[in-house]
């Protein structure tokens, strides 16, 4: 059995007196998409902020492929491996959709600052750049909007851009915050489509709402209210728990 | 920051032309205007380069600074430094080392700016530079409140800049040279990841980037690009005063860059010498019937300004893009 | 720790310093009459450090009132004002003007008030109102306009002379410290008026409903509004409040520091500092950082004058590196 590649334990962080996530651990491992899930206010969006280091923890430790990363800033994380969408659509409006992607691969190649060749280079005439970002664009099927500005695209596009651009920096471990949120059907379903062809080769997280996207997406389900992990194990387990059905899946029929 | 300046990173056509007939006419101004007047355009050239840097900044990378006069101020000094009481200093070394000079500081101050954000960035950057404009206004070692005479332009050896032809025309290669660079600059994947600091620092931190790193290296050539313009015009001039490190210097060039629009360099010369215009203007109104039109320049100035702000925000290349209504804007 | 009893857990933190010795030494000794006094280049007496404490308290207090309105204003409704010092010139040409006019500081005091509030409360409707949701750049840019037509409307107004405002009859004493020195009874009032000034300020944005509501319009604009609460009252009452502080340090500061042009620069710059180092939003935070700013300001201009100016960024420097949000977050 693989190590798992991104490992968080006890992870905790509070606000004041309460507790917004409370003592929790997971695991991610490769080809496997673990599915988070939880009433409004459960503590998702905060648990993805502690793991992609947008947050420091109160207490508890992260480990991505061994390394310890509990308390290192957001860009570390990402270039130890690590990518992660957002919930709210993160993007650059005003670049083309192209130039979003190509931004977010740029990113992997030498980040030097101070060194006036980088300032006289053309953006655009990096070939390994270029290549990962193709690569990122076609998977994300959004080839044929390329010259699109990205803040005019419809929701469903700059939710696509939005995880092209994760995939863009070759992460091996994915936090995919609410990824169908606010997609129609075909959409939705180009997007479950998507990621189940990234899964061979990333360990994912994603956090979701669509009941369907669960069952069809999750290896592994985690089941979060109010800052804790009420249920975690096989998604077939955990629909005929009845403390869940109880607590979440109960009020969603 | 917000983008403001993106629709024209990419010049459009009639803007290319306005600039090509623009630099047609300042290469010839020398055999058709007056002395007086070439010397004003070699303070708006210069100016000019003073609000590149700043557009560098604020334009493409998003971070207001209110000090960044200091480092205009701190490359004049530099020459007055260097130049002895009789006779000039050379040029060749003298040049790199006020933008070194100014470069640095900008690294320095740049560390302890650079950390914060949004009104706090606005604010120490104020305050740094009013610590340099009091180390300078209150030590008779430095000139004091009096300002320091610069005897002999710089010697350049093959050319005399002593010849004002020829200081005009070493300006506009300067003020050309630095376009160039800067708008290769805009182009390269450092100037990219300015601009996205600037669209969405948070994002370019979750992708990967460095922002700190980024911001810092920014300001610090702002800087050294501002310690050229101070440098062109101590040598100008010949005389550097407090002033120059000023506040109102800094509201001045940000008043500039806005005026023109910002973040694609070509506003920032047109802020440039549409402000200096304006300000000539203003001070040389006529008296009306008693009242001393002019010498009330800076009521006039208030108003000017308080109105690009309240109708004309992103500048005159904004507006004239407005009025031409062009569709769409060009592949980022 | 109860008094008499003896301590069960653990040295108290006042173990081992001699705190008792180093205050009676502080009180009764001269400083200048030390086993070190040949090493020291300037005797400093008590007295006179008293009188340069009382000088940077008076400062700093001052300085707390500009800072106050021009950290609230930012706070509350996130606009960057640099024309806040210009409120204070205006003060101070105000009490000249009136003070000539109505023949008393005390009146001048009173009306100058009531037309700051007045021109507060214009200048927010008619044009901040309109800059809340803008980019600070614009706001800079505003303000720095402002600076300007203010200016030049003072010059149109008033002139471009320095003038001297009389201290009040009442207050033209002085309060012996010692023997040889005494304080002057109207940096006493100054510093009196600035302390009910923050007092008031406490407990109206502590204490009362108006304050309750402000405090929330800063935390939530949309959900106050949709309490039916009136944030644009509140915000033009904030915009007033803060223009009224600025005007009347102004005023109440022109006796001692005179009236000339441009006096609402450098008192600008100081008082950005303070708000830097204070922390945006935070009046307790101005408070603290005014007296800090008031402390190294006066001290360095008695002890190091050449560079005294410098002491202040010093500070601010190292606030920034410690925090660099200033020391109390809003």
């Amino acid at each position: 059995m693989p190590e798992a590649l991104l490992r968080a334990r006890e992870l905790t962080k509070t606000f004041g007196g309460l507790a917004a996530v409370n003592k929790v651990s997971l695991e991610l491992w490769q080809d496997r998409i673990h599915v988070v899930i939880g009433p409004n206010g459960a503590g998702k969006s905060t648990l993805t902020n502690l793991l992609s280091g947008d947050l420091p923890p109160s207490s508890g430790r992260i480990e991505l492929a061994g390394q310890d990363i509990t308390r290192a800033s957001p860009e570390q994380i990402s270039r130890q491996g690590l990518g992660r969408s957002y919930q709210k659509t993160n993007i650059f409006p005003s670049f083309s959709v192209w130039e979003n992607i190509r931004l977010a691969a740029q990113s992997r190649a030498a980040q030097q600052p101070w060194n006036p060749l980088r300032w006289l280079a053309s953006a655009q005439a990096d070939p390994a750049v270029n290549e990962r970002a193709e690569a990122a664009l076609e998977l994300a099927g959004l080839d044929g909007r390329r010259h699109a500005i990205a803040g005019a695209a419809s929701h469903g596009e700059q939710r696509q851009l939005e995880v092209a651009m994760t995939l863009a920096t070759e992460p091996r471990v994915l936090l995919l915050d609410e990824p169908l949120a606010g997609m129609g059907t075909a959409e939705a379903e180009r997007m479950v489509e998507l990621l189940l062809r990234i899964k061979p080769r990333h360990a994912m997280m994603v956090v979701e709402h669509d009941i369907d996207a669960i069952f069809t997406l999750a290896d592994h389900l985690t089941v979060m209210v109010n800052g804790t992990v009420i249920a975690s194990g096989e998604p077939a387990a955990i629909r005929a728990d009845r403390g869940v059905q109880a607590a979440y899946l109960g009020e969603d029929h | 920051m917000t983008a403001h300046a993106s629709s024209l990173e990419a010049l459009p056509t009639g803007l290319k032309a306005a600039l090509a007939v623009g630099l047609a006419a300042l290469s010839l101004f020398p055999f058709v205007g007056s002395d007086f007047y070439q010397q004003m355009v070699v303070r708006m050239m210069i100016l000019a380069i003073f609000a590149m840097s700043l557009d560098l900044l604020q334009g493409v990378t998003g971070l207001v600074s209110l000090g960044h006069a200091a480092y205009f101020g701190i490359a004049g000094y530099a020459l007055a430094f260097f130049t002895p009481p009789g006779e000039p200093v050379s040029l060749w070394w003298t040049l790199p080392a006020a933008m070194g000079l100014a470069g640095a500081a900008a690294l320095v101050i740049g560390f302890f700016v650079v950390r914060t954000r949004g009104i706090y960035f606005i604010m120490v950057t104020l305050a740094f530079a009013q610590m340099v404009f009091y180390l300078v206004f209150d030590n008779k070692a430095l000139g004091g409140s009096d300002g320091l005479y610069i005897n002999f332009r710089p010697d350049a050896g093959v050319f005399d800049l002593e010849n004002k032809r020829v200081f005009y025309y070493f300006t506009l290669v300067c003020m050309l040279g630095v376009f160039v660079f800067l708008r290769r600059l805009l182009w390269s994947p450092f100037g990219r990841a300015l601009a996205g600091i600037r669209v969405n620092e948070h994002r370019m931190r979750a992708v990967g980037y460095g922002s700190f790193g980024y911001k810092l290296a920014a300001f610090t050539l702002a800087g050294a690009l501002a310690g050229l313009a101070g440098y062109l015009w101590g040598a100008q001039s010949g005389f550097v005063n407090p002033e120059l490190m000023g506040f109102h210097q800094s509201a001045h060039v940000i008043m500039m860059v806005i005026l023109g629009g910002m973040g694609n360099f070509a506003g920032a010369i047109v802020g440039a010498f549409a402000f200096e215009i304006m300000l000539d203007v203003f001070k040389d109104l006529p008296a009306i019937g008693g009242f001393e039109t002019g010498k009330h320049w800076q009521l006039w100035m208030g108003l000017f300004i308080v109105a690009v702000i309240c109708f004309a925000p992103r500048g005159l290349l904004g507006l004239a893009q407005r009025l031409g209504a062009r569709p769409g804007a060009p592949d980022a | 720790m109860e008094r008499g009893t003896t301590p069960v857990a653990g040295p108290s933190p006042f173990h081992g310093v001699p705190w008792h010795g180093l205050l009676r030494g502080l009180l009764t000794r001269r400083f200048g009459n030390t086993r070190f006094s040949s090493q020291r280049p300037r005797p400093v007496d008590l007295a006179n450090f008293l009188i340069q404490l009382l000088n940077s308290v008076q400062y700093g207090l001052l300085l707390f009132m500009l800072a106050a309105g021009l950290t609230l204003i930012f706070g509350i409704m996130g606009v960057v004002n640099l024309a806040h010092g210009s409120f204070y010139m205006l003060g101070a040409y105000l009490a000249y003007a009136l003070s000539a006019q109505l023949g008393s500081f005390t009146a001048a005091i009173v009306v100058g008030t009531g037309l700051s509030v007045v021109f507060g409360l214009a200048l927010e409707r008619l044009l901040f109102r309109h800059f809340y949701q803008r980019e600070h750049l614009d706001q800079v840019l505003l303000t720095f306009g402002l600076i300007y037509i203010f200016e030049e409307s003072r010059s149109l107004l008033w002139g471009d002379d320095v003038h001297g405002v009389p201290v009040p009859p009442l207050l033209t004493g002085s309060l012996p410290l010692t023997d040889t020195l005494s304080y002057p009874v109207y940096r006493l009032f100054m510093m009196a008026i600035c302390v009910a000034l923050a007092v008031g300020l406490y407990l109206l944005i502590g204490k009362t409903r108006l304050g309750m509501k402000i405090r929330a319009g800063a935390f939530n604009r949309d959900m106050t509004e949709s309490l039916g609460i009136n944030i644009k009252l509140i915000h033009a009452l904030v915009f007033a409040i803060g223009v009224a502080l600025a005007t009347v340090a102004g005023m109440i500061a022109a006796p001692v520091s005179s009236v000339y042009p441009n006096m609402g620069a450098s008192v600008l710059i100081m008082c950005f500092v303070v708000v830097t180092i204070g922390g945006i939003g935070s009046v307790r935070g101005a408070l603290i950082a005014a007296l800090l700013v008031g402390l190294v300001d006066t001290f360095g201009k008695v002890l190091l004058p050449q560079v005294s100016s410098m002491g202040v960024y010093m500070l601010m420097a190292a606030v920034l590196l410690w925090k660099p949000e200033g020391l109390f977050k809003s």
